[in-house]
């Protein structure tokens, strides 16, 4: 028989603490969930499981707070920003953060967004970008770019009847409450371990009080794209990166 | 110790507030009721009790930053008039449907739309009827004074901590403008309290806390459905709080609520003095309603006569109460309007008992 290899001097890779132990609903292919692993990584590395707080959008993400192993709120949606405000203000020894979607972030929470930033509000703002609303079908997005198709922009985005996809990250990196702004993705190792440094950075900002902290991560979505997930990161390389492009927008001086 | 001051109604709250240990304010200003965040910005409560006070961008960041102090079982605090509260509902059925405890003070102005900055009661149905999408109830103060202002600040926070629902003092702008004694009672700590729905970090050997106002399945969301109403047949069994006046031998029963009723009062003993019988219930919860009492005076009067400053919203429950027994009128002054006990008198009389 062959040797039992599974003990813990072999283990390589493991699940994260704060994760649960509950099944993704996510779409096969979609990035939301490395992006949740990056976190949760980020939060075990700095052994901050017991004193972090997330808030939950609503969007595809809306049922983060099964799969994050810490203290979870659902807001309204794009009220993500003012109900980590609450919690921070009245529990500031704690880390916070929100996990919102595009159309949660930068249409219907937009004031909320550059509010908090300009309050500079010691929050670590997830953003996860994919140009499109994925749980109500695929419906045009604050970011979805110009000439792109979805539900709702079937012949593709026209800027001059449905404005121009906003690059959100860039506006909040101008106000002074903003401390840190990046953008990332998780579409392949090297880039997901990017993302999950970024995490760690804001964390370790917000435990010094500099400031908000927004990390975008851009994103997939193959099944609003009407893509395989190989497609989709194709596409987005080539179509979504040069709009948006990685890479730190504001750091520290 | 006793302490008297003479106080206007928005400044003696938000006194009750800081003195009744509230952890946080959030607020955005609208007439008639800026003094209040004003007068905690004065105070500087930070340093007096640790009360956190933020002006918000908006009505609705306001109320959801409510929502994230709630979470962590904080007692927190917003107030505003008809307009930001109608921007406030989402947040409230958010609140309600997670069951977290806050409190709401509505210093009503008169609509629709922009309205008037002056005194009306047209938000009794937005406040007493949820307001909000889904089926849930705020419980509902309503003072007729300042000192009764005061004394349901700290009322409502039992309540919404008894039965983690938000709480709405629903005034208006008369009694938050008008200066009045009051008895202001003594400083209360702020509460340590840690609550086990409340999120403020996983403890080691429990479950993570989740708040939420989602249930996907429709089996399960029924069931927290069940659950508020549960919640409110007891709400509804244990706090309906009245003031009677003359009812023992009434004939005709006047209800107002609010700073309504005190005029209402008046035009009871001018009433009396021309040897009409007349009563009067006035209600000092909205919601739960004092339904009971009103159908049992309706075996005893000849009608019932309601007076608000609104175009009869109350009078809908008093005609639920009243449940057809004895035909039930109603007078109401619009728009910033106050009626003098005169005209409710004209009105009794037109009504009831005839040219």
């Amino acid at each position: 028989m062959a040797e039992n290899l599974i003990k813990p001097e072999n283990l390589v890779y493991e699940k994260s603490k704060s994760m649960t132990e509950r099944e993704l609903h996510y779409c096969p292919g979609c990035g939301h969930g490395t992006a949740h692993r990056m976190l949760a990584e980020a939060i075990d590395d700095l052994d901050i499981q017991g004193e972090t707080i997330g808030i939950a959008p609503v969007g595809c993400s809306v049922l983060a707070y099964y799969y994050f192993d810490v203290d979870m709120l659902e807001a309204a949606h794009g009220r993500a920003p003012a109900v980590a405000t609450g919690i921070k203000r009245v529990l500031p020894e704690k880390y916070v953060f929100t996990y919102q979607g595009d159309g949660d972030l930068a249409a219907i929470g937009t004031a909320e967004t550059i509010h908090a930033c300009n309050r500079g509000e010691n929050i670590l703002i997830v953003f996860i970008n994919n140009g499109i609303y994925g749980m109500t079908g695929g419906q045009m997005a604050p970011t979805t770019l110009e000439n792109m198709k979805s539900t709702t922009s079937p012949r593709g985005r026209d800027i001059k009847t449905m404005g121009n996809p906003l690059k959100i990250s860039e506006l909040v990196a101008e106000l002074p409450g903003t401390y840190y702004a990046t953008r990332h993705s998780v579409h392949t190792p090297a880039n997901a371990r990017k993302t999950k440094r970024a995490f760690k950075k804001a964390l370790e900002y917000q435990k010094e009080n500099k400031g908000t902290c927004l990390v975008e991560v851009v994103s997939n979505c193959p099944s609003n794209w009407k893509m395989t997930p190989a497609e989709s990161n194709k596409w987005m390389e080539e179509n979504m990166f040069p709009f948006y492009p990685l890479g730190d927008i504001k750091t520290p001086k | 110790m006793k302490e008297l001051r003479l106080m206007k109604g928005n400044e003696a709250l938000e006194e009750a507030a800081i003195r009744a240990g509230v952890d946080a304010y959030f607020g955005y200003p609208i007439t008639p009721q800026s003094e209040i965040i004003e007068y905690l910005m004065a105070e500087d409560t930070e340093k007096r009790t640790g009360m956190v006070v933020l002006q918000a961008e908006s009505e609705v960041a306001a109320i959801n930053m409510i929502y994230g102090a709630a979470g962590c079982g904080k007692k927190a605090l917003t107030s505003s008039s008809g307009p930001g509260i109608s921007l406030k509902q989402e947040g409230l059925s958010y609140i309600a449907g997670a069951e977290l405890p806050c409190v709401v003070v509505n210093i009503v102005r008169g609509g629709p739309g922009l309205g008037t900055i002056q005194p009306s009661q047209s938000d009794y149905l937005q406040s007493v009827k949820g307001g909000g999408h889904g089926d849930y109830k705020l419980i509902v103060l309503a003072p007729a004074t300042v000192q009764e202002t005061v004394d349901y600040v700290k009322l409502a926070f039992e309540l919404a901590f008894k039965y983690r629902n938000p709480v709405m003092i629903l005034s208006d702008g008369i009694i938050g403008q008008m200066m009045e004694k009051v008895e202001l009672f003594e400083q209360m700590p702020r509460s340590t309290k840690e609550y086990e729905w409340a999120t403020t970090g996983k403890k080691p050997g429990k479950d993570h806390v989740i708040v939420t106002s989602l249930q996907l399945k429709p089996e399960e969301q029924e069931e927290v459905n069940l659950r508020l109403q549960a919640k409110y047949r007891e709400v509804e069994k244990n706090e309906v709080m009245y003031e009677a006046y003359n009812i023992d031998d009434a004939e005709y029963l006047f209800v107002s609520f609010g700073s309504c009723a005190r005029i209402t009062q008046k035009a009871m003993e001018m009433a009396r003095e021309k040897g009409y019988k007349v009563g009067q219930i006035r209600p000092q919860t909205l919601y739960p309603y004092p339904a009971e009492i009103i159908n049992k005076l309706a075996d005893q009067v000849k009608g019932v006569f309601t007076v608000e400053m609104n175009d009869g919203q109350m009078v809908e429950d008093v005609r639920l109460a009243v449940n057809g027994k004895v035909p039930v009128e109603h007078y109401g002054r619009f728009g910033g309007m106050i009626p003098s006990p005169d005209e409710i008198l004209n009105a009794f009389e037109q009504k009831f008992i005839g040219g």
